[in-house]
């Protein structure tokens, strides 16, 4: 096939659950594709010499060979492909904002001026991870004799599994302390069911029992085991806990009743399966769900709200449709399902009843003045333009600080003016020897493929450290 | 496994067990307090340590059954398991000489206040305790604290035991017979703390409270807890849950305390009804 032949092939649309049904369950949305679906969308590839979307992925997948792969039909070496530089190909097929990073670069979308005709990148990812698991064809790889290492890893997200994964395939014992009790973070309590079903976190893990990697739940470094004693078990500690307190508006309202950070929000639906009649844990069903943000977390407090029965759910937003820093993908999702969009609003007041619960917000009117630090444009208010909203559960999802439990643990530990732990770009090493972080714990509040970038980047760096200290194989 | 090894009633619905975790055990100081979740699809609720044996890899739960998941509690037995215990959470209490410190416990709030109190009182503090209860039968561990206490008062709304009152009236009996209080501790129901809060403010009593906002993860990430002192946010599971009593906004506090009143009565009913007719194991308690 000629280029000019691949470049006339359409991007193939992903089924997905129609919306009117779709929010009625809280089963993922995009279906995934068949056989044929993948191997046309396979056939879009040019294979370019100098592989541009492998430079726009954090933890380098050998794109255009796994895409050859499907193109000729063989799943097994297309995900065995993924599989040496990514642990969680079937969690990235999902979650990962590919329009800003593979699929970016690509020579497909570039020809075509436009992103969104670049080869879909991840959701060719997604159809090999899911066939490798809908096949049972995991392969457990041939591990080199175990090196006497012991290593710690300090929760069980993006960040924490990809270092334990790494780690357990160059022959070093592993273990996974997890403070919540069920395993994978933020993939765990935050992504909604709907666009990361949980069983796929469930067989991540397990593929990483079979590798030997040993995981304890319900245990929180710094409370249940002190990071001292840790370090005196462990020849290396990695510490990934992620995302802390959620960050406030601090505007008149917030301890209203009603008024959820998106981190309990989510945590109530998706943790703890607050959606499902016959869990114990309750979730106020709002029927009218204001959030405020606009990132994922948003969009994703904005989704489950329509699934827990609300008739009306409102994204408010202070700045432009443009500076919105959620995927398209999942700003569309929402679109489609009925999430109303506010922009250029900001809200300045909580408003509530007598009894205390929450009843609407004030929000103020906002234009778009000179772009500011973060590089967009600096939102300002328009005197005098003010409205009430009405709302009835009102979700802050505007960001959250790392988590302050091993900082306060850990003396010694170097940390920023918020609280994310300062490390060595090119090893991940925190101040504290033998000690290393990623994730959320370092960057704040970022995504699940940076986490994984940096604990792929401090598995090496750990490696490298173990090896330097005595016998060590592989 | 968090095998329950002993149960024992103290009182109506209020229950004592003994249960195998032996981090929580080694680690907790007093004021903290673990997450536990009873079944599968259970919710995670704080509870506060009463006591621990590091050399059994026990700690001590006393549970006052009120809603659906403390009531499914007291149906357990020894030899069941807690589905998950997660702890010890929240930051120890800050335990030094004072001078003479009071010890303020009002009915359930007496089980946290007890290791408190023998913190105090090995840190060679004079302990001065009041327990109050609404009625005789709901005061518990009266002779635990007895024993790391120089001096106890008990005062029952319907004097049933000890005094007929409340802790109010018997910490302004004492300070009106010239006693000299250096620091105060309170831990009980929140219009307890509220109303012994205010006082002991009005007599310049340094007074820490122990707060049991709703929880989900417990440990600094959900922001559910979140408490307003001295006019700041701030998260019952990372900073507290103890705290200058008199900077608390007890009216935030108790009303945040109702968001899921509604919900927490159907599923009470709920219960009974599966009770009785039989569709759940055990008798409630």
């Amino acid at each position: 096939m000629t280029n000019a032949e691949r470049l006339r092939i359409p991007p193939v649309a992903m089924p997905e659950q129609e919306p009117a049904e779709r929010i009625h369950n809280v089963r993922e949305v995009p279906l995934g594709f068949t056989r044929e679906m993948a191997m046309t969308e396979a056939q879009r590839c040019l294979h370019c010499a100098n592989q541009p979307c492998v430079e726009g992925c954090p933890v380098g997948v050998r794109i255009p060979e796994f895409i050859k792969a499907v193109e000729a039909g063989d799943e097994a070496a297309g995900i065995a492909i993924i599989k040496e530089t990514n642990l969680l190909p079937a969690v990235c097929g999902r979650v990962c904002p590919q329009e800003e990073q593979c699929q970016e670069n690509c020579t497909v979308g570039r020809s075509h001026r436009d992103v969104s005709q670049a080869v879909q990148i991840g959701k060719l990812e997604r159809y090999l991870a899911d066939w490798e698991r809908e096949h049972h064809a995991a392969v457990v790889p041939k591990l080199p004799p175990a090196t006497g290492k012991r290593v710690a890893v300090i929760g069980s997200g993006p960040a924490g599994l990809t270092v334990a994964g790494d780690l357990a395939k160059l022959g070093h014992a592993v273990t996974v302390f997890e403070a919540l009790h069920k395993p994978g973070g933020v993939l765990a309590y935050g992504i909604p069911e709907f666009r990361l079903p949980k069983e796929i976190v469930d067989a991540e893990v397990a593929y990483l029992t079979r590798l030997g990697v040993n995981f304890q739940y319900n245990t929180v470094i710094g409370k249940s085991l002190t990071v001292d004693e840790v370090r005196h078990s462990y020849d290396a500690v990695f510490i990934g806990s992620g995302a802390g307190l959620p960050n406030f508006l601090h505007i008149p309202g917030e301890n209203l009743l009603g008024v959820y950070s998106a981190n309990e929000y989510l945590t109530r639906a998706n943790l703890m399966h607050a959606y499902d009649e016959d869990s114990d844990t309750p979730i106020l069903r709002g029927k009218s769900v204001a959030v405020l943000g606009g990132g994922n977390v948003a969009m994703d407090s904005a989704r489950t709200a329509l699934r827990l029965g609300a008739h009306r759910v409102m994204v408010i937003y202070r700045r432009s449709e443009q500076e919105m820093p959620a995927r398209k993908e999942e700003y569309q999702h929402a679109t489609q399902e009925g999430v109303e969009f506010r922009f250029l609003e900001n809200p300045v007041e909580i408003l509530g009843g007598t009894d205390g619960w929450v009843t609407g917000l004030t929000v103020q009117k906002m234009q778009l003045g000179e772009p500011d630090a973060s590089g967009r444009r600096r939102p300002l208010p328009i005197a005098g333009q003010t409205s009430n909203v009405p709302a009835d559960v009102v979700v802050v999802a505007i960001g959250n600080n790392p988590n302050p439990l091993i900082p306060a643990a850990l003396p010694g530990l170097q940390v920023n003016q918020h609280g994310g732990i300062v490390t060595n770009e090119d090893t991940m090493e925190t101040s504290v020897p033998g000690v290393y972080a990623g994730g959320d714990i370092v960057l704040g509040a970022a995504t699940v493929i940076l986490a994984m970038g940096q604990g792929r980047k401090a598995a090496r760096a750990i490696h490298a450290y173990l090896s330097s200290r005595g016998r060590v194989s592989g | 496994m968090n095998i329950i090894r002993t149960k024992e009633q103290l009182g109506p619905n209020v229950t004592k067990y003994v249960v195998d975790a032996p981090l929580v055990a080694a680690h907790r100081k007093p004021g903290q307090f673990v997450i536990i979740r009873v079944s599968d699809r259970g919710e995670r609720i704080p509870l506060t340590i009463a006591d621990a044996d590091a050399e059994m890899g026990t700690i001590t739960l006393i549970v006052q059954a009120v809603g659906k998941t403390t009531r499914e509690m007291a149906m357990l037995n020894p030899g069941d398991s807690l589905h998950d215990v997660v702890g010890p959470l929240g930051k120890p209490t800050h335990i030094q000489r004072f001078g003479t410190v009071l010890c303020v416990g009002g009915g359930i709030g007496t089980a946290p206040l007890y290791p408190i109190a023998r913190a105090m009182k090995e840190a060679r503090n004079h302990i001065i305790t009041v327990l109050g209860a609404r009625t005789q039968n709901l005061l518990i561990l009266e002779d635990e604290m007895r024993s790391v206490s120089d001096e106890l008062y008990v005062t029952t709304d319907d004097g049933s035991r000890g005094t007929k009152g409340v802790v109010t009236d018997a910490i302004r009996t004492l300070v009106q017979s010239g006693r000299h209080i250096d620091q105060a501790v309170v831990i009980g129901p929140p219009l307890m703390m509220k109303f012994t809060s205010m006082l002991t403010k009005e007599l310049g009593i340094p007074t820490m409270a122990s707060l049991n906002p709703i929880m989900v993860d417990g440990t600094g990430m959900c922001g559910g807890c979140r408490v307003v002192v001295g006019g700041d946010v701030k998260f019952a599971c990372v900073d507290g849950p103890e705290f200058d009593a008199h900077e608390v906004d007890w009216d935030t506090l108790i009303r945040r305390l109702g968001t899921y009143r509604n919900a927490e009565q159907a599923a009470a009913e709920q219960l009974d009804h599966m009770c009785r007719i039989g569709l759940h194991g055990g008798t409630p308690a």
